[in-house]
């Protein structure tokens, strides 16, 4: 009965249910891009390395500003003492140099490390070698390159025992790293690796960017995390240090992203919702128009919620019919992009569940409105309307 | 002015009304008012109304326009509540009963047919038929057997799918008398039933509710301005600015007379309302 109202006015119904299509689809698109790109990341830093505490000075966290380190070698020795084992802790200095070979040249992010590194972050070599106690302590110009730097320098050529010249020094690329792929899009495949002393002096500051400490297993963590904050504090009082693990990242970055997505999919709400006025607006020229049948279906016997409960489920017929259509596309939207975008999106049963459970509601909310007003008609009246 | 004030009791006896309730008239109406408000005037369409209308009569109300005969037609279908005064339909006081009530009512008891036929465009005339047993619950197989035999019964059994727009003007009355009685009333109500028709079409459905009237035993009452179409039903009731103004009831053969009506139609305390003046 509901259907076939619907259909006496199929072009108004159509648009009227274009809006609600409208919001639905966004809302699972939106929801879906925003999922995909939390997904990714997280997938980034689960590949980052397992058990980490990375040492940074300052606070981290939104909206702190960033502090100039004013950590050095010293302190990543000081850190190892404090850790007890000295394979745990790796060191990083990194800075932007161009790096070229003959005429090539590419921008890379210079980072300064030492032989702890390979135990500490998952970065298998593809060829050559990691860095050695030897590299650092001799300050030796060797380096070892991100696949994507070794692509672009040398192309098919075997790079290892070549020379590249960082910031205008020469170094011999002694090691080849295995794609990785990028994190918080810190492309780490264009990554190149040399001895922290070495890069220190490059930089011409004695300076490092933090300390990474890899723990031996889940539990260990936060013990450790809370000693070294704690022997950092010591030897520098009044200043502060942060110690972020992978967990905590995730959960960090997981917050942010999901107010991202919960914005996204607020925006594409509101879309929903003007899509539900003009389901409210067309529900009431039904009604007028149709006071006679109304009138004619009092008189015949209908009661009041008779007569509301027929708009009302002409009300959520539409929406959800527009709610399911939307939902369709939606899918289809988010697969398209996935497909030949590099946006990531991931379709998620809660998003699709919300939309058509929101396009129902609105289907009652915005009808109810109309469908009262119908169910209030005087049969007088109505009978009486031309 | 003729009072037809009825024998007290006895009259409405069943014998001629098989499908009525024995002792409850289809219709009692005592002192019944209605006035309405308009931009602060008030309005008086009636102006004390009392009438019986017995089970299995046929009756019809007739006046001019603005006469009041539409505001009465619309207290005894229960589209509408009196101002002030009683009003019994199939012996319920409608004073008692909440809307939901009311129009439970409206569907067992009264069948409308409106002058403009009021059906259900883009629907066939089988579901235009079924539509008052929606809202008693009818399961949909019985819904449309009892339409088809409803429409069998107007002589439109072979119209079941057709649609009002594929129907001449007197099938879709015939349609509306199949509505009016799909439900099993004790009353068709009638609002000008013949006045969008041709003579011929209105002939005929005028000859469909005489012999329902006749045959179910279901009381007709139709208003109406038509001379010619009132002469039909076998009491009149004349309303003039509010009032009844002249309450007849006829014997069969036709003669005009007062006085009670020989053939058990004519109710208990069917009266002509006191015209004041």
């Amino acid at each position: 009965m509901a259907l076939d109202a619907l259909r006496v006015n199929r072009l108004r119904s159509t648009l009227t249910m274009l809006g609600v299509v409208i919001g639905v689809l966004a809302v699972v698109v939106l929801v879906a891009i925003g999922t995909g790109a939390k997904n990714a990341v997280e997938k980034e830093i689960a590949g980052l390395g397992s058990n980490i505490i990375l040492v940074v000075p300052g606070q981290v966290g939104l909206g702190a500003a960033p502090t100039q380190s004013r950590l050095d070698l010293t302190d990543v020795a000081y850190v190892r003492r404090v850790v007890g084992d000295p394979s745990k802790v790796t060191v990083a200095v990194n800075s932007g140099e161009p790096v070229r070979v003959g005429r090539t040249e590419v921008f890379a992010t210079l980072t300064g490390t030492d032989e702890n590194m390979q135990h500490i972050f998952d970065r298998p070599l593809r060829r050559g070698r990691y860095l050695t106690s030897t590299d650092v302590d001799t300050r030796r110009r060797v380096a070892l390159l991100g696949a994507e730097v070794a692509v672009k320098l040398f192309g098919d050529v075997d790079p290892i025992g070549r020379q590249v010249t960082i910031a205008g020094v020469r170094f011999r690329v002694i090691g080849i790293y295995e794609t990785v792929g990028s994190t918080f899009g810190v492309a780490r495949d264009q990554e190149v690796h040399v001895p922290v002393t070495t890069a220190q002096r490059l930089i011409g500051l004695p300076r490092i960017n933090g300390i990474a400490i890899g723990a031996s297993g889940p539990d260990e963590i936060e013990p450790l995390q809370r000693r070294v904050v704690a022997a950092l504090d010591a030897r520098y009082p009044g200043e502060r240090f942060s110690a972020v693990t992978q967990t905590q990242l995730l959960g960090t970055i997981g917050t942010v992203l999901g107010m991202l997505t919960g914005v996204l999919a607020a925006i594409a709400g509101i879309s929903l919702l003007v899509g539900g006025v003009g389901v409210s607006n067309i529900m009431l020229v039904s009604v007028r128009e149709r006071t006679k049948e109304i009138g004619l279906r009092k008189a015949l016997g209908a009661r009041q919620r008779d007569i509301l409960a027929q708009f009302l489920i002409e009300a959520v017929l539409l929406t959800t019919i527009g709610g399911v259509l939307g939902i369709l596309l939606g899918v289809g939207g988010s697969l398209l992009i996935q497909a030949v975008s590099p946006v990531p999106a991931s379709i998620t049963w809660w998003s699709i569940t919300l939309a058509f459970g929101v396009s129902a509601a609105v289907g009652v909310f915005f009808g109810v409105a109309p469908a009262r007003r119908a169910g209030r008609l005087d049969p007088v009246i109505a009978l009486r309307t031309e | 002015m003729i009072d037809s004030s009825g024998s007290p009791g006895g009259a409405a006896t069943p014998a001629s009304t098989p499908a009525a309730t024995p002792g409850a008239s289809a219709f009692e109406a005592v002192d019944l008012t209605r006035s309405y408000s308009l931009d602060g005037v008030t309005v008086d369409a009636l102006r004390g109304v009392t009438l019986s209308i017995a089970q299995g009569e046929f009756v019809a109300i007739v006046g001019p326009s603005g006469s009041g005969k539409s505001t009465l037609m619309h207290l005894l279908g229960c589209l509408d509540r009196p101002t002030s005064g009683t009003l019994r339909v199939g012996g319920v006081d409608v004073a008692t009963l909440d809307d939901g009530s009311l129009a439970d009512l409206r569907n067992q008891t009264i069948g409308f047919v409106f002058q403009s036929f009021h059906l259900l465009a883009r629907t066939s005339a089988l579901d235009n038929v079924a539509l008052p047993l929606v809202y008693r619950g009818v399961s949909r197989a019985e819904r449309r057997e009892r339409a088809r035999a409803a429409l069998e019964a107007v002589g439109l059994g072979h119209r079941l799918g057709h649609r009002p727009s594929q129907m001449s003007g007197g099938e879709q009355q015939r349609v509306a008398i199949a509505r009016a009685l799909v439900g099993d009333p004790q009353v068709v109500l009638a609002d000008e039933p013949t006045g969008n028709l041709d003579t011929r079409n209105g002939e005929e459905v005028m000859a469909l509710l005489s012999r329902l009237n006749a045959g179910s035993g279901v009381a007709v009452v139709l208003v109406t301005h038509d001379a010619e179409v009132a002469a039909r039903a076998r009491r009149q009731i004349h309303v003039r600015d509010g009032v009844v103004e002249l309450d007849t009831a006829r014997p069969a053969d036709g003669s005009a007379s007062d006085g009670s009506a020989s053939d058990g139609s004519a109710s208990d305390g069917s009266a002509l309302e006191g015209d004041a003046r």
